[in-house]
């Protein structure tokens, strides 16, 4: 799982198959350790209802379509995994890191 | 499977119903013959039932399918887990130069 912030959110009336009812979000990939950006930003879709702003972590590959397996946003489907290649899975309130660099 | 070290963690409130009462830490891969030495990136883990730490030397999986049975969660959306703490790493020298 990576780290990412939030900074938008997509909108859109014209989807694929089973793409509806999920928000997608623009999140800004950081780095674990200074909280950097790492790479370009990238759309996701979340599972937990984050925010702009907020530092989020996230699944992607196959992990983010078993992420809405069986669920589309709070509603139970029992439907296909959805594709999406990205998915948040968690808002991080906190983290502790001891120092990588001297060694 | 990849040898990592611990180098934090991370707690959320907010997250996937199939992360409950499960531990993420932050483990960064390691030169295995130098455990001083870091490789990569650093990366979020999930740690079940091994009870790791922040400076724990750790056996990294990083394989969904492996780590959703590992966890015993088919719909965990979980690729990277921890799956042991490393006690001792025994090695034998290979030239390279041949």
């Amino acid at each position: 799982m990576k780290q990412a912030k939030v900074i938008g959110r997509v909108f859109s009336s014209r989807q694929c198959c089973e793409m509806d009812k999920k928000t997608f979000l623009l999140i800004q990939p950081l780095d674990w350790e200074n909280d950097e950006p790492d790479g370009e930003p990238i759309v996701a879709a979340d599972t937990v209802g984050a925010g702009a702003g907020e530092k989020v972590f996230y699944v992607s590959a196959r992990e983010a379509a078993v992420s809405f397996e069986d669920w589309s946003g709070d509603v139970l489907t029992n439907g296909p995994l959805p594709p999406v290649d990205a998915a948040i899975v968690g808002i991080k309130d906190g983290k502790n890191i001891i120092k990588t660099e001297k060694k | 499977m990849f040898v990592a070290k611990v180098i934090g963690n991370v707690w959320a409130t907010r997250k996937h119903r199939h992360l409950k009462n499960l531990k993420l830490l932050i483990v960064k891969a390691i030169d295995p013959l130098d455990n001083s030495k870091f490789i990569g990136d650093a990366t979020l883990a999930v740690d079940k039932d091994i009870d790791a730490g922040p400076g724990d030397i750790v056996l990294v999986l990083d394989e969904g399918n492996s780590a959703r049975k590992v966890l015993g969660d088919p719909k965990a959306p979980i690729r990277t887990a921890i799956v042991g703490v490393v006690d001792r790493l025994k090695y034998k020298k290979v030239k390279s130069e041949m």
